[in-house]
């Protein structure tokens, strides 16, 4: 075991080094340095500019700088953009937002679809079942750019119940969209993985076994069936995280929560490689390090798994 | 939206098996393809958004580029209509939505299609090199997939087009850079056990080349799996493109996508021209369902033991 994990450290490292380094060196390859789509200054202030950001090193030495920076103190440096701010500043104003209606998104994703999955499998070709298999048919083409206007469109604009954006830690009003928008394709995702593993171990000799011997259904599901029937879905939680995250960016842009993926997209059109490179090694280790959660969980539940 | 491994598994081994006296494996995957009523549907699905990238121009009263002064900013005349030749309205700068529909159409099916094909091109090649050498090669090849696969590309995507210039060249090379990488482990999975049979060996025992084995015998075994998994790949593709251009990142005016379109359309709303929201939503739903249900068909009716 503490093998395998070690195994999966030796991916995850390097991973998040190539993260850095890769995005370290786009952004030093772009035509122009960050300070050229500004009004024209004097060489003199330019290069003064370039050594206060310490742009007139050699790049390996830029690279170190960066990368001790962020490894040993998680400073991301100054904006580009904004010159009183640094990096850590707009990553620490935006991130609780993304980060507590993601967890949310995350539970409700996997609560929901994983009791919808379970409940379609047992109750298999009731309306119950037709539904799941509706919903998560119908939730495929409806990623969360595509719900949030068509949640808007209802909730706010024709039916007024909720707010149609901004975003208030006390407030739940303001969570349900976001939640709703991010959550509704994993969830349906999730539902239909349970339902087809769920059904497929519901035929398996060791669940045949125990009905013969008259355990309550109940407890078969529960004690033996749910088990091996989550494996598919554990495996699925890594990438799902991983889009839950991305598609935050939507959900922060449509919905003005204010969250990180609002500064990404910011940073992007203004080009303040800075806070992108910061928001992206940000949500980059969390991915690796949430992709290695997985992993090692699975290698514990799974014990077919190889170390 | 993350197609699933363990179908693709089964179809990989299903594809491999030995063909057992009589039809074909292709014979019979056919006659299960055509007698499968959804396949069916999203075929139809797909040939009419096809038809109508391909045609709708020749339909259209108006040039995706000219502005109707008469109706624009106008609620009341700027809807859909028979009368002025604006059969999907007129967008918000008064230009044909019937004719941007068909453009942000081409544009994303072009995205989807080319994206997948890179995909085959480079994951079959790239697979199927690593899975027959097999040894250090292999766990080289591989360990770079592990790696790349644990980058969030979709940051890294927008890094790329922020800073080498937002063009549809650049959107095919970022698009094209992530989609082959499930597809080598895919193709890398089914390399593995082609590569044991006796053929193979008796190929080896002549002193064929390695590359003309690849090229003779791998490759053509290949195609099952490579077929359904590009399929499905086509539409992960567009609503990649679709999210990217979603946030104002990815395809720039005049050009458009349906997810442009999608985003001018929630933008524009609450104004109450519902009809710049619905009609390439209309036309997004659609081409994904198509793609889906088709892949899915060809799926189950390569490997009939999966459903």
């Amino acid at each position: 075991m503490i093998v395998y994990i070690l195994k999966r450290l030796a991916i995850a490292v390097p991973t998040l080094l190539v993260l850095i380094i890769a995005s370290f060196l786009l952004m030093h390859a772009a035509p122009g340095g960050p300070f050229t789509s500004e009004r024209q200054v004097p060489p003199e202030v330019l290069a003064n500019l370039n050594a206060k950001y310490g742009l007139d090193q050699p790049l390996w030495k830029q690279i170190a700088t960066y990368l001790s920076n962020v490894v040993m103190h998680f400073d991301f440096g100054p904006s580009f953009t904004y010159k009183d701010r640094s990096v850590n500043d707009i990553i620490a104003q935006g991130f609780p937002v993304t980060l507590t209606y993601g967890s949310l998104s995350f539970i409700a994703a996997v609560l929901v679809g994983v009791s919808l999955g379970v409940t379609a499998a047992i109750k298999r070709n009731s309306w119950l079942d037709y539904f799941a298999v509706g919903i998560s048919i119908g939730a495929q083409v409806l990623p969360n750019f595509v719900m949030a206007p068509i949640l808007v469109l209802i909730f706010t604009l024709t039916l007024h119940w909720l707010p149609g954006g901004g975003w208030s830690f006390d407030d739940p009003r303001f969570w349900i969209m976001p939640v709703v928008a991010l959550s509704t394709s994993y969830m349906a995702s999730i539902a239909r993985i349970t339902r087809s593993s769920m059904l497929e171990v519901l035929n398996s000799n060791h669940i045949r076994t125990a009905r013969a011997k008259g355990l309550p259904s109940r407890k078969i599901i529960l004690r033996h069936a749910l088990k091996p029937a989550l494996l598919p879905v554990i495996s699925y939680l890594g990438p799902a995280f991983v889009s839950m995250i991305t598609g935050s960016v939507i959900v922060d842009v449509y919905f003005t929560t204010g969250g990180i993926g609002k500064s990404f997209v910011d940073s992007a059109l203004n080009r303040d490689y800075a806070v992108m490179m910061g928001i992206t090694i940000l949500l980059g280790t969390l991915t690796i390090l949430f992709n290695l959660v997985v992993d090692i969980i699975y290698g514990w539940i799974d014990p077919k798994i190889r170390y | 939206m993350v197609i699933d491994q363990s179908k693709m598994a089964s179809l990989a081994e299903a594809t491999s098996r030995e063909d057992v006296a009589g039809r074909s494996l292709w014979a019979d995957a056919r006659r299960r393809f055509f007698h499968n009523k959804a396949a069916i549907f999203g075929l139809g699905l797909l040939i009419f958004v096809v038809l109508f990238a391909l045609f709708g121009n020749w339909i259209a009263a108006w040039n995706n580029s000219d502005i109707d002064y008469n109706v624009m900013g106008d609620v009341t005349l700027s809807g859909p209509s028979f009368a002025n030749g604006h059969y999907f309205g007129v967008d918000d700068l008064g230009r044909d939505l019937f004719a941007r529909t068909v453009q942000g159409t081409q544009i994303s099916l072009l995205v989807g299609v080319i994206g997948s094909l890179i995909a085959v091109v480079v994951g079959t090649v790239y697979g199927a090199v690593s899975g027959y050498f097999g040894g250090r090669v292999d766990g080289f090849m591989m360990r770079l997939v592990d790696i790349l696969l644990a980058i969030p590309y979709m940051f890294v995507l927008i890094l790329l087009l922020v800073i080498y210039g937002r063009s549809i060249g650049m959107l095919f090379v970022g698009v094209g850079l992530i989609s082959w990488l499930e597809m080598s482990r895919i193709v890398r999975g089914q390399t593995l056990t082609l590569k044991n049979r006796e053929y193979v060996e008796a190929a080896r025992a002549i002193g064929v080349p390695a590359l003309t084995i690849i090229r003779r015998h791998i490759l053509p075994n290949l195609v099952g799996v490579v077929v359904v998994f590009a399929t499905l790949l086509v539409p992960l593709m567009i609503l990649t493109e679709s999210f990217i251009s979603f946030l104002g990142l990815g395809v720039q005016e005049p050009q458009t996508s349906l997810g442009a379109l999608i985003s001018e359309g929630a933008g524009t709303m609450n104004y109450g021209t519902l009809w710049q929201l619905a009609f390439p939503l209309f036309f997004f739903i659609i081409t994904l369902f198509g793609f889906y249900f088709v892949g899915d068909g060809l799926r189950d009716a390569l490997d009939p033991k999966e459903r």
